[in-house]
């Protein structure tokens, strides 16, 4: 495809302008290309790899003998020099280079500019892109000394490269496709009719600038702006990876958003999210930022070694930061030195040091595999409606907590009188706990339980999401006050744990019990107390008793460790009566969201002891320490006994004390449970104490060789002074002007998105293999301006949008075509196809369907059935359901990312999976792309729609109504022939539908938008489809 | 040919090396593109196409192409550490306290005139032995599921990498100018329904334009999405929407001078096409019975992996350029003897049938098969070993594929295993150099098929792969 054939051929534009024989050659440009791509792959930084131990990337080694004994350079005298010699022997001699297996033979241009580069000197140059920036303040002057500013450069440069190679610029655009181009770069929307009346009418330059201005300021900016960001920073809302099991990170994108909007300069937006957590009293907003190095994919696939995959965690943030602000390829790094860039592997694990640090376990296993979530460290991001519930559940745990208080200064007096009433301490002590002597154990779920011979139970065979077992067992007589449940590991659960889930885990969720008797009715016992010897963070076993089903108490049984027997006792609120041959029966619930967390081994066992006295370890009463303190005059007591025997009345003993204890317990799960509930987002955090981190042999998380501390590269400017030397270090060296890459990166890809390719092509790296770029002055002025600007990102924008070179016409001639396909040297206006996000967007804008709501969580357009479920059974992401309502409308990078699985439209108009960092998409062309358009509900809908706003604001005639569709989608009149065809092909469809209501009918029932009435559905029909084919106009998907 | 395809040509005839014409024919270009020149094959191809049968999940190789007979004198025995050799285990087993060897309880005996040894647990494929080029000496480095599958479809553990057909597409364009030239198609196996799960990426275009991504053919509704015009317009109303967009877009050919819109206007006539040619592609009701017959009750049953088999001989026929079918089912962690009785019942027939079926029409002389999962199992038992049940690990250190079908030696056995097919003792193969053979096999020389991605020249098996010579024919 003609897209593809462009990207193909890089270096096109230069390969193509002839060098002029007068010219001196300059390093950079002319050779530098050559010798990295065709030499440094043997002959370069990487010594490992090094043939012949000849260095070509340094002009002191290339100069010198080599291992054969010849030189290969020998400046001034190419007839002496080995690499000429070598370079010019026929491709099937031996010894010519670059080697034939190579498959990278040089053409004979690229053989005589190596010959004339020695005859001239052989001067190297840095690399350009890691040469200092000059100060914008060396001011660019025209040819009469005047000096230039802002938009005036760009138009300066470009215009003086153009006529070197006798081209001339083309004409500004028509203002009103002019003010298309801006709004659809600036917000992504097609201009509103208002919009353009406003400034098509009385059009100067004074008019654009306040054009401009007033899309910069538009809240749509933002969202445009961060729309690529997402791809950069593999933003989605699942982990990737096997399960891909949802994650929720959009806290972090509207963060971005709001950046943008609030022109947040370029290194506070740099700093703050690669090191806002660890900004002095850093702000909940800057933590949030840090996201952007949490939103790597994050492995939970059953069996998997953490540490390899906490290993991935940091490869990925080490390229994906690299990348994104370096346009560097360190990740090359990973199993030796790179081949190109002066970088080493050293370098490459002394900068992994910096996202070494963050206490993560490298897995979600168990947490949030399945059933999706965010993976620690996170950080709640609470709204003005939950900080308000917040405080109020704050102030609650205060005052129960004042009420405590005030009834521990009864303590010692409860005490005593306590003691008083008391036979005898011994008389306290007795085994509290009956084994309960099960009989039957049935699971509704249909899984096998089979008695053990030490009366426990185990479950075996089918594993529901959610199953309840009811045990049996006899009860003898007398009265019930507590029931404890063992769970116990067992060698043939998952992970020789205790649960059934995959991992080991289990969650129960609710228990119920009941007695019954012949001749008696059957009596529930409330259980109102429940105590376990350990529960899993965020899942107490007092949960259980709530009356939500979705929580409940789950013991860690993924963590190795922590697959130990547990217990959990559940105490009645007062005594049952138990007749003579009664039964127990017990229900296990297991109802939570995790599938498959059942318990896999228990036992049981009652007591009749008083509830006020029922303890979880076993015997009732106190325990020996304070039985023998209890049995100590009062008088001689120490603190510590003293402490003791208050610390067991206190959670023994029925007393008011007791009841302020338990008012301030539930106050405060009360806040835990709220501060559950809230939305949070995966931030970086920085462990006290480093890891030690290691240069990694062949890149294998096992194979640590040589330890290394945190560094920048060593080839780059070192760290600013009075930085620390961490991950905040890290961020500000990236934004210190000192730097010569920043700057440059991110103003390269600015000039990208307006004018489809970077000032350097290679966006993505602007390492040794980066195209040289086609206008160097004006990448560097622009770079160091807007590092002069203060990082000024709007500014930078403006200063762009306002030259005379991106307003030109994008009209070209087959000539100009064919001198410059890319139009690199920017003869015309750019024009290139829209992202898939800003296609669907302004068929939603133009139908009027658009719901411009900014921020907030994913939302579910309507989708094909199947795409989750077709190739998964894993995970909480499957079952899509379309939202109704709003949902089907909002901007499409709001659309619920699934890695493995995302949007197909958004995928056939190029976006990648955000898997991992992609900084480049590419722009395809395919039959695709033409069925989502014609076929697809969304742009169906949107046609229809269109189409009834024809009818209803677009005049009476379907010329006016045809001109009026023209003006809202392409912000221009139709042409006569254009009319003509359209209101021909509506006429042979108003007759078609009239003949055919039925097909009238069903067309208009496409989509959920509800048609308005009074129109007869045959017109409303016809203009549906005339309104989709406008939406399918090729200059509808093309930026103009 | 218009405008940019003219450019186009002459702009590679200047510039070209060995790459960049690729591209021209690439997946689902205009039917003008087809005639460009093309810098592979790199000679001449054994196959025009390759049909890649991936069983997700890992089937177990001691149950069905690499007998052990001698492993029932050993059976529960611990597996011994001269074998284990310290390598690593996956977390669902590392911490289990003894690893009782499980032989297969499966028979294997001699099949056709070779007398290659295949379990009963596939009577068809072994009616087809002396088509089949075993390789019982397939080793990998992933030792999880996503990665590993990753690592065969792609050439890397990690994601973003262009997958094999994508790679394929990308080189070798589309010979068929109304289809994709690489075509996924999906089945759960009964075996066990939920693993492997399978992920874009495995059929994606990786950094390579994304035209070369593979098209999944969905199992309900439209094969290909979108592919049926909205309710109520029907065939002659959409060819008068795309004569007027033609007409429109004409007009902006003749004001803007863009190449990009004459391309748009010849993928909408594609489009319009393959809504004809994909119905009639998967339309297989004028299949004779005898011919369902062969690939068993399930081919007519849309979504499974018969249906699928059958829908891969109509594709290659169609000279779709790369076919695969994705059945997942094959992760026996647990309750195996069952469960892979549930996948060969899924797959064994039909997978015979397909080669059978080529072979009738002579186009197995042209098509490459390749039958495999990503990595193998353990011969240990997970979990409690019993007389009718055991369950088996991951195990990367050595497995078993077949291909069948062009360019590979027909009933031959590569590469063998030690007695607990634990460890490759002859002629192992790595993936890398597997995907270099099906290259080779399909004209292309896998160290010349690259793309320059972050200033590097990227190509399927990243900087290694030797090409197998003896499975070639």
């Amino acid at each position: 495809m003609n897209t593809s054939c462009q990207r193909l051929l890089p270096f096109l534009v230069l390969a193509s302008l002839p060098l002029s024989a007068a010219e001196k050659l300059e390093f950079n440009r002319d050779v530098r290309p050559i010798l990295s791509d065709k030499c440094f792959h043997c002959h370069g930084a990487d010594a490992g790899h090094r043939k012949g131990d000849l260095r070509l990337d340094i002009r002191a080694e290339a100069l010198k003998p080599a291992e054969s004994g010849e030189t290969a350079i020998v400046p001034g005298q190419p007839e002496r020099s080995e690499v000429v010699k070598r370079v010019e022997l026929g491709h099937d001699d031996d010894d010519v280079m670059p080697p034939e297996k190579s498959g990278k033979p040089l053409t004979s241009a690229e053989k005589a500019i190596l010959r004339q580069w020695i005859a001239e000197g052989a001067e190297y140059q840095g690399h350009w892109a890691f040469t200092p920036l000059k100060k914008s303040s060396e001011a660019i002057k025209d040819e009469n000394g005047k000096q230039l500013q802002s938009s005036a450069v760009i138009d300066y440069l470009i215009r003086k490269r153009l006529s070197k190679e006798g081209l001339t610029p083309s004409p500004e655009a028509a203002p009103a496709t002019l003010i298309r181009r801006v709004a659809l770069d600036l917000t992504g929307l097609p201009p509103t009719p208002e919009l353009i009346a406003k400034y098509e009418s009385n059009w100067s330059t004074k008019a654009y600038e306040s054009l401009v201005d007033e899309l910069l300021a538009s809240p749509h900016y933002g969202e445009r702006m961060a729309m690529q960001w997402l791809d950069f920073a593999r933003y989605a809302d699942s982990n990737g990876f096997q399960t891909d099991s949802s994650r929720q990170m959009w806290p972090w994108r509207d963060w971005v958003i709001k950046a943008f909007n609030n022109n947040k300069p370029f290194d506070q937006f740099t700093i703050e999210q690669i090191a806002g957590d660890l900004l002095p009293n850093a702000k909940r907003d800057q933590i949030i930022a840090t996201g952007f190095n949490r939103n790597h994919r994050i492995n939970g696939e059953g069996g998997i070694i953490a540490e390899e995959w906490r290993i991935e965690n940091i490869m990925d943030r080490v390229e994906t930061t690299s990348a994104t602000w370096m346009a560097l390829t360190m990740n090359c790094c990973r199993c030796h030195d790179h081949k190109y860039d002066p970088l080493t592997m050293k370098d490459f694990y002394s900068f992994f040091a910096f996202f070494n640090n963050v206490p993560e376990s490298g897995t979600i296993m168990g947490k949030s595999n399945r059933s999706g979530g965010n993976s620690d460290p996170v950080i709640d991001v609470p709204d003005a409606e939950d900080e308000v519930q917040l405080a109020a559940l704050k102030k609650k745990i205060d005052a129960a907590q004042a009420k405590v208080n005030e009834a521990e200064l009864q303590l010692p007096n409860l005490v005593a009188s306590w003691e008083a009433e008391m036979e005898s301490p011994e008389s306290e002590k007795k085994e509290m706990w009956d084994a309960l002597p099960i009989t039957d154990v049935k699971s509704e779920g249909k899984a096998s339980p089979r008695k053990l011979p030490d009366g426990s139970w185990i479950i075996g065979g089918r594993n529901p999401n959610n199953d309840t077992y009811i045990a049996t067992a006899p009860l003898k007589e007398g009265q019930l006050t507590g029931l404890l449940l063992h769970a116990l590991p067992d060698p043939s659960l998952p992970n020789q744990s205790l649960g059934r889930a995959f991992n080991g885990n289990f969650v129960l969720s609710g228990i119920e019990a009941q007695i019954t008797a012949p001749g008696a009715k059957p009596v529930k016992v409330n259980f109102t107390r429940a105590e376990a010897d350990y529960s899993q963070k965020g899942y107490d076993v007092k949960l259980i008793l709530d009356k939500d089903p979705n929580n409940g108490w789950a013991i860690d049984g993924n963590d190795p460790k922590k697959r130990l027997e547990r217990k959990a006792m559940f105490v009645a609120d007062k005594p049952v009566a138990v007749p003579a041959n009664a039964s127990i029966t017990v229900k296990l619930i297991h109802s939570g969201r995790f599938g498959g967390h059942n318990i896999g081994r228990f036992k049981l066992a009652t007591t009749n002891d008083d509830p006020a006295l029922v303890s979880l370890d076993g015997t009732g009463g106190p325990p020996e320490a304070v039985l023998a303190a209890m049995k100590t005059p009062t008088e001689v007591r120490t603190p510590k006994q003293r402490a003791e025997l208050e610390k067991y009345f206190r959670s023994a003993v029925d007393s008011p004390l007791r009841d302020a204890d338990y008012a301030l317990a539930a106050a405060k799960a009360e806040l835990e449970k709220a501060e559950r509930a809230l939305p949070n987002v995966m931030v970086m955090q920085e462990l006290p104490t480093p890891r030690d981190a290691f240069v990694l042999k062949r890149g294998e998380y096992d194979k640590p060789g040589e330890k290394v501390t945190m560094a920048t590269p060593a080839v780059l400017p070192p760290m600013p002074k009075d930085t620390a030397n961490n991950r905040l270090g890290l961020a500000k060296w990236l934004v210190d002007p000192s730097n010569p890459l920043t700057a440059r990166v991110w103003i390269n890809r600015a000039w990208e998105k307006f004018f489809g390719y970077g000032i350097s092509k290679t966006a993505e790296n602007l390492g040794s293999q980066s195209e040289y770029p086609v206008h160097p002055e004006l990448l560097d002025w622009l770079a160091s301006e807007f590092i002069r600007s203060g990082w000024n990102m709007k500014a930078m924008h403006k200063t762009i949008l306002m030259s005379a070179t991106y307003r030109q016409s994008s009209k070209v001639t087959p000539a100009l075509l064919e001198k410059d396909p890319e139009n690199r040297l920017l003869a015309r206006g750019p024009r290139f196809r829209l992202e898939g996000e800003v296609v669907r967007d302004q068929a939603l804008a133009i139908a009027g369907l658009l719901v411009p709501k900014v921020g907030g969580p994913s939302v579910k357009p309507y989708m094909p059935d199947g795409v989750w479920d077709d190739t998964s059974k894993y995970g909480d992401l499957r079952g899509y359901k379309a939202d109704t309502g709003e949902g089907l409308y909002r901007r499409s990078f709001y659309t619920i990312w699934k890695r493995t699985a995302a949007p197909p439209t958004m995928l056939m108009f190029d976006a990648p999976s955000r898997e991992v960092c992609t900084v480049k998409r590419s722009r395809t062309n395919t039959p695709l792309q033409a069925l989502s358009l014609l076929n697809e509900v969304t742009f169906v809908e949107a046609a229809r729609a269109f189409g009834e706003k024809m009818i209803r604001e677009g005049g009476t005639t379907p010329e006016q109504r045809l001109t009026w569709a023209f003006k809202r989608a392409l912000a221009r009149a139709p042409t006569d022939k254009e009319v003509q065809v359209l209101a021909s092909g509506l006429k042979a469809r108003q007759a078609k539908f009239q003949a055919e209501p039925e097909s009238a009918k069903q067309f208009l029932a496409t989509g959920t938008h509800k048609q308005a009435s009074g129109i007869p559905e045959h017109e409303l029909a016809a203009y549906g489809v005339t309104a989709s084919v406008i939406l399918n106009m090729n200059e509808i998907v093309t930026k103009p | 040919m218009n405008l940019q395809d003219t450019l186009n040509r002459r702009l590679f005839l200047k510039h070209s090396t060995q790459l960049g014409a690729a591209a021209l024919g690439s997946l689902l270009a205009g039917e003008s593109l087809a005639a460009a020149p093309r810098a592979f094959p790199n000679y001449a191809p054994k196959a025009k196409r390759i049909i890649y049968l991936f069983q997700s999940g890992a089937p177990s190789q001691m149950d069905l192409f690499d007998p052990k007979p001698q492993m029932a004198k050993h059976r529960a025995e611990n597996l011994p550490e001269s074998i284990r050799q310290g390598q690593r285990l996956t977390t669902m087993t590392s911490g289990q306290k003894s690893f009782p060897v499980a032989p297969s309880m499966f028979k294997f005996s001699k099949q056709g005139k070779c007398g290659m040894e295949l379990s009963e647990l596939i009577p068809h494929i072994g009616g087809v032995a002396d088509e089949l080029c075993l390789i019982r000496s397939m080793f990998t480095e992933a030792i999880n599921h996503d990665p590993a599958i990753t690592f065969c479809q792609t050439g890397s553990q990690l994601a973003g990498r262009p997958s094999i057909g994508a790679w394929l597409s990308y080189g070798l364009g589309s010979v068929n100018k109304d289809l994709p030239a690489y075509v996924v198609m999906t089945s759960f196996g009964t075996g066990r329904r939920d693993d492997q799960p399978l992920y874009d990426r495995l059929w994606g275009s990786g950094f390579l334009p994304t035209q070369h991504q593979g098209v999944r053919f969905r199992n309900a509704g439209d094969p290909v999405l979108y592919l049926s015009n909205p309710a109520g317009v029907d065939r002659p109303m959409r060819r008068q929407m795309l004569d007027e967009l033609a007409a429109l877009n004409e007009q902006d050919f003749q004001t803007f001078g863009d190449p990009e819109t004459q391309t748009r206007i010849a993928q909408y006539e594609m489009a319009f096409r393959m809504q004809m040619s994909v119905p009639d592609l998967v339309d297989t009701k004028n299949e004779p019975q005898h011919i369902l017959d062969m690939y068993g009750p399930d081919v007519t049953k849309p979504g499974t992996y018969a249906a699928n088999c059958l829908l891969a001989r109509r594709l290659a026929e169609r000279d779709v350029r790369c076919i695969q079918l994705f059945h997942m089912g094959w992760d026996h962690h647990g309750g195996l003897p069952k469960a892979i009785k549930g996948q060969c019942n899924d797959t064994d027939q039909a997978t015979a049938a397909l080669i059978k079926d080529l072979k009738q029409r002579g186009l197995l002389d042209d098509t490459l098969i390749v039958w495999g999962g990503e990595f193998g199992r353990t011969i240990y038992s997970q979990g409690t070993l019993t007389e009718t049940n055991y369950g088996r690990d991951h195990h990367p250190r050595c497995y078993s594929i077949f291909m069948a079908g062009a360019g590979v030696k027909k009933g031959y056995v590569h590469g063998e295993t030690d007695d607990y097919s634990y460890n490759i003792v002859r002629d192992g193969v790595h993936v890398h150099d597997l995907n270099a053979t099906i290259m080779h096999i399909l004209g292309i020389n896998h160290e010349r098929l690259n793309f320059k991605f972050q200033g590097l020249d990227m190509r399927l098996t990243g900087v290694a792969g030797n090409l197998v010579k003896p499975v070639l024919a």
